[in-house]
């Protein structure tokens, strides 16, 4: 076997443990969903951390993102983009909420 | 595992049967990596504005009347595998594998958009009929800005794939056609992403918090 | 949809004419409309029979609206800002002279005066200031890397495109309807269908849009464009100073214009669907929207200054034959606020209704920036030190910027204090302050690099003379204007007032609306200052490139540069490489060979997709549904079509490139270098012989 085709396996292999593994989240996630509601903190945290989780192994079995190489400007580029999307996002969420808080605009 | 050549582009390439295409894509898809990532600030004040809008329901129906979880598994599953198939479409071109191949795993996404989208489309056909439309609260505006966006962006991937096929056949697998493949794929599995936000973010979250 | 409106027109009647207005109530105020539309009409008809007349349609077709050449592209922008600057600077005349009018209600009706001080806002900063910043960029930024283009020529054309269609709706709105009455930050509720269902806040939001649509593709292209095309030996730390601030600038377009676009398209679908984002009702919140605006809108005003500072390090290190004193830390600044700007947003509204411990945290974050910028005043003024300067027109306005704005800057960090800002807030101290910043820091920087790099541009100096009277003007006119607004604006008068009471205001708007005419004076002076450069063009020629004993890449180089601005690319070995090349005497070397050189053909899709976009918004605002249905249609196909054509580049072979090079280098060996003290004699044709060694 030449190492094109080799190397043609090797690739295909990543796609395939990419979608085996989001399939199995998505599938553990509405599960669990299914199974006790999603009415409690502890649930919805738990769903977060799973898509937080098959965010990242789609980026790097889909999107081929690793830290190994050092010149990877596609890692640098999402990690400001992700920074900058923390401060604004989070920052929305804070001004905004403590506004509602203040206004009481909750109870409606 | 081989080191990429110094020079070669490290995410998703043509690899070194196409070296000039590798190189001429190389800016291109940097330049298109930039664009992701506006796009992606799009999506996440989106989020953030149907965060602070998720209490905003003005005695309207909510989430728990209006998601249709089952409908939402499906369209999960769809659009995971056609990231999956648009991917092997991918490796397809780089291995030089026959046209038809490309062509069927291009066909495949294709359809697979398309039911995502007929899917979609009747989920919000049904949240209607139950007087879930934009007009009603703040909530469902933030809603209809946001998840239909993404399927817009779906529309507007279905229509490239569409061009692309047409375009491997006219021009045939020149250096631009090549690059602009591995575009639309970074684009479908982009996506893909933003799609796992909407369930976590979305639904789930309009579940536990609305 | 009322059922008024035709299928055909939309709510396009002929009372959106403000003629008709002029016919059934005369009045100053519909003078005022009138003559303003009639500027339009009449510059339409007159551009278009001067170029009828000298039968420029072919040539402006092929050399300049479908050029992909990034030089052309910046000299079109810069153009397109100046005549926006025109009709800023006239609108904020009329406005000051309505305050100065007073006490009592002046000769504007209040919604001409809402609509005066809208359009001046989105000019000045949308198409004034971005288009001029990204003119220059476009015009500066291969040339100082050492590239023969940017990386999407094509993408540069578009957005060339959208920006002016973008710029020609707000020129529309004089003649057809009216504009937005909601301020250039278009708060609903001002803006949201309930209070103004009136077509003003939508051409407000579709200008907006597609503007900003091309103002985001510049950005991705200029920050690849500085990542990826450097020449060999071009390492980011040896990058000119105003690079940085591109590629800094570019960074926040990217990542600043999405909250604006979101911002105006939900308030569009407010206004057109009914949606409920900003509304009074129905669970919309307003102060969504001034969150939105203000996470692009703090972005913006660095991405504005940045590259004015860029500048000012070019100029005063050229014009005090120095290096440009602390580098480094001019970069780390320089980073430092890019990523600052996004954390301060807040302390546009710190009066919404938060807690304090909120506005205390976006207080200090904003008072933070005024460390780097710290920083870079004192680079700057290390940079003067002991250097051998030429008091010339960039330098001059250079100078005027490190004095005025120094106290722009420092009245920002008294409005950042929450407490203070309570007192002050939408109060004439906030418009004394951002026309402090925004003029000395972003405009002035702007006129400073036209007059800078204008012979590189067309191959011969401007006006010395005019160029002097203009930054007399602009300044006297500055100071007048904006320092009396501080002292109202701590009297209490708020802004955008269109009528005012208390008569001890008399004085400070009588003093505004001189030094406004003042400034007026400084726009005609620039003006003058073309015509007569132009005019006597041949005693300032500068051909060979050099004429101020420049240091960095893009006056190594015939002025005006060839189309692939460099015959060979060159190798850079360090820092102001052309300053080091003099020094050691290795200036202008001849290569050993010659190869073909591959550049973008042109193309027309630029054009079009201006065209069809502002026939798009054009329809969109007056509710013409089948026409934007229409357009989008036509500008998708269009791209695609587009996206068909594989010939995008043409060849210039090897042959060509080499005779025009050795006969350029033949002029440089011909050429009499000049000194320093000759600079503006007619006998400085661009070889400059360094006269004092580069200290460091």
């Amino acid at each position: 076997m030449d190492r094109r085709t080799e190397m043609h396996r090797r690739e295909r292999r990543r796609y395939v443990i990419g979608y085996g593994g989001s399939l199995l989240l998505t599938l553990v996630v509405f599960g669990i969903a299914h199974q006790f509601g999603i009415e409690t903190k502890g649930v919805y945290l738990t769903i977060g951390l799973l898509g937080l989780a098959q965010l990242i192994l789609q980026l790097i079995y889909f999107l081929h993102i690793d830290r190994r190489r050092s010149s990877r400007e596609d890692l640098d580029l999402i990690l400001f983009s992700t920074l900058v999307l923390l401060i604004i996002i989070g920052g929305t969420i804070w001004v905004l909420g403590n506004l509602a808080l203040r206004m009481h605009m909750h109870v409606m | 595992m081989r080191r990429a050549p110094r020079h070669s582009y490290p995410g998703i390439n043509l690899g070194e049967d196409h070296a000039s295409a590798h190189k001429a894509s190389e800016v291109v898809t940097f330049g298109f990596w930039v664009f992701l990532m506006s796009d992606l600030v799009y999506f996440g004040l989106m989020f953030a504005v149907y965060i602070t809008m998720i209490d905003a329901q003005a005695g309207g129906p909510g989430p728990h009347e209006l998601f249709d979880l089952k409908s939402i598994f499906a369209q999960t599953l769809i659009l995971l595998t056609s990231s999956l198939t648009v991917g092997l479409a991918m490796l397809a071109l780089k291995y030089n594998l026959p046209r038809a191949r490309i062509v069927l795993w291009f066909g495949v996404t294709l359809v697979l958009g398309l039911c995502f989208l007929v899917l979609e489309v009747r989920d919000f056909m049904n949240m209607a009929a139950q007087g879930g439309i934009p007009q009603r609260s703040g909530f469902l505006s933030a809603f209809y800005g946001l998840v239909p966006l993404h399927g817009l962006h779906v529309a507007a991937g279905c229509i490239w794939l569409l061009i692309l096929g047409i375009q491997l056949r006219v021009m045939g697998m020149t250096d631009l056609v090549m690059s602009r493949v591995v575009r639309l794929a970074l684009f479908w599995h982009f996506l893909d992403l933003i799609w796992i936000g909407i369930i976590t973010i979305v639904y789930f979250g309009g579940l536990a918090y609305g | 949809m009322t059922s008024t409106d035709s299928a055909f027109f939309g709510r396009l009647t002929w009372d959106a004419f403000p003629i008709t207005g002029l016919i059934q109530n005369p009045s100053a105020n519909e003078i005022i409309a009138n003559a303003a539309a009639a500027i339009v009409i009449v510059g339409v008809v007159a551009v278009v029979s001067v170029l009828t007349w000298f039968r420029l349609w072919g040539p402006l077709w092929r050399d300049w609206l479908t050029s992909a050449d990034h030089k052309k592209i910046g000299i079109m922008y810069i153009v397109f800002a100046i005549v926006m600057l025109a009709r800023g600077v006239l609108e904020g005349v009329v406005m000051r002279a309505q305050q100065a009018a007073g006490p009592g209600d002046g000769f504007l009706e209040p919604e001409h005066f809402a609509e005066l001080f809208s359009t001046h806002g989105t000019i000045m900063i949308f198409f004034v200031a971005v288009p001029f910043v990204f003119g220059l960029a476009n015009f500066l930024v291969p040339l100082m890397i050492g590239a023969r283009d940017v990386a999407f020529p094509v993408m540069n054309q578009i957005g060339l495109g959208l920006t002016v269609s973008a710029g020609m709706m707000l020129m529309v709105s004089l003649v057809v309807g009216e504009f937005s009455t909601g301020g250039w930050t278009a708060y609903p509720p001002y803006t949201g269908a309930a209070f103004n269902p009136g077509v003003g806040p939508d051409y407000w939001i579709w200008a907006i849009v597609v503007s900003g649509i091309g103002t985001t593709l510049t950005g991705i292209n200029f920050a690849v464009t500085i990542y990826k095309l450097r020449a060999p030996g071009m390492k980011f730390m040896r990058l000119p100073m105003y690079c940085w601030t591109i590629i800094c600038s570019s960074i926040l377009i990217i990542f600043a214009m999405p909250p604006l676009g979101v911002a105006a398209l939900l308030l569009a679908a407010d206004r057109y669907l009914d949606f409920h984002f900003f509304t009074n009702d129905l669970g919309g919140n307003m102060m969504n929207y001034a969150n939105l605006f203000w996470l692009f809108g703090h972005p913006e005003v660095y991405l504005l200054v940045l590259p004015a500072y860029g500048i000012y390090s070019e100029v005063f290190a050229t014009f005090s034959a120095k290096r440009l004193y602390g580098y480094n830390s001019l970069v780390i600044a320089t980073m430092s606020i890019a990523v600052l700007s996004f954390t301060v947003w807040l302390h546009h509204f710190f009066t919404m209704g938060q807690s304090a411990l909120i506005n205390a945290v976006f207080g200090i974050a904003t008072m933070l920036i005024a460390i780097p910028t710290g920083v870079k005043v004192y680079d700057w003024m290390a940079t003067l030190w002991r250097g051998r300067i030429r008091f010339s027109v960039p330098m001059l306005y250079g100078l005027a910027f490190l004095m005025l704005f120094v106290i722009g800057g420092l009245s920002g960090v008294i409005l950042a204090n929450p407490t203070v800002d309570y007192q002050v807030h939408n109060t004439l101290f906030l418009v004394a302050h951002f026309h402090n910043v925004l003029l000395p820091g972003v405009l002035f920087g702007l006129l400073a690099g036209y007059n800078y790099w204008f012979p590189k541009a067309f191959g011969f100096r401007l006006n010395e003379f005019w160029g002097r009277v203009s930054v007399a003007c602009w300044t006297l006119g500055f100071l007048l204007t904006f320092m009396p607004l501080y002292f109202v604006g701590l009297m209490g008068m708020p802004r955008r007032s269109f009528s005012w009471e208390d008569p001890s205001f008399h004085p400070y708007m009588i003093i505004a609306v001189i030094g406004a005419l003042v400034i007026t004076c400084g726009l005609f002076s620039i003006l003058i200052q073309l015509w007569v450069s132009i005019r006597d063009r041949e005693q300032t020629r500068a051909p060979v490139g050099d004429p101020w004993d420049a240091r960095t890449l893009e006056w190594s180089i015939p002025s005006p540069p060839p189309p692939y601005n460099f015959a060979i690319i060159p190798k850079v070995t360090e820092r102001d490489d052309f300053a080091a090349a003099k020094e050691r005497g290795e200036a202008y070397p001849a290569p050993d060979a010659y190869e073909d050189i591959d550049m973008p053909r042109n193309t027309g899709i630029g054009f079009v997709l201006c065209v069809f976009s502002g026939i798009w918004m054009f329809a969109l605002v007056w509710w013409i549904w089948w026409l934007a249905a229409l357009m989008t249609v036509l500008m998708i196909l269009a791209v695609i079509i587009w996206s068909f054509d594989t010939s995008t580049e043409i060849t210039i072979p090897a042959e060509e490139v080499r005779q025009d090079h050795e006969a350029w280098l033949a002029l440089v060996h011909s050429t009499p270098a000049v000194d320093r003290d000759h600079e503006s004699a007619p006998e400085n044709r661009g070889l400059a012989r360094p006269d004092m060694e580069a200290v460091t």
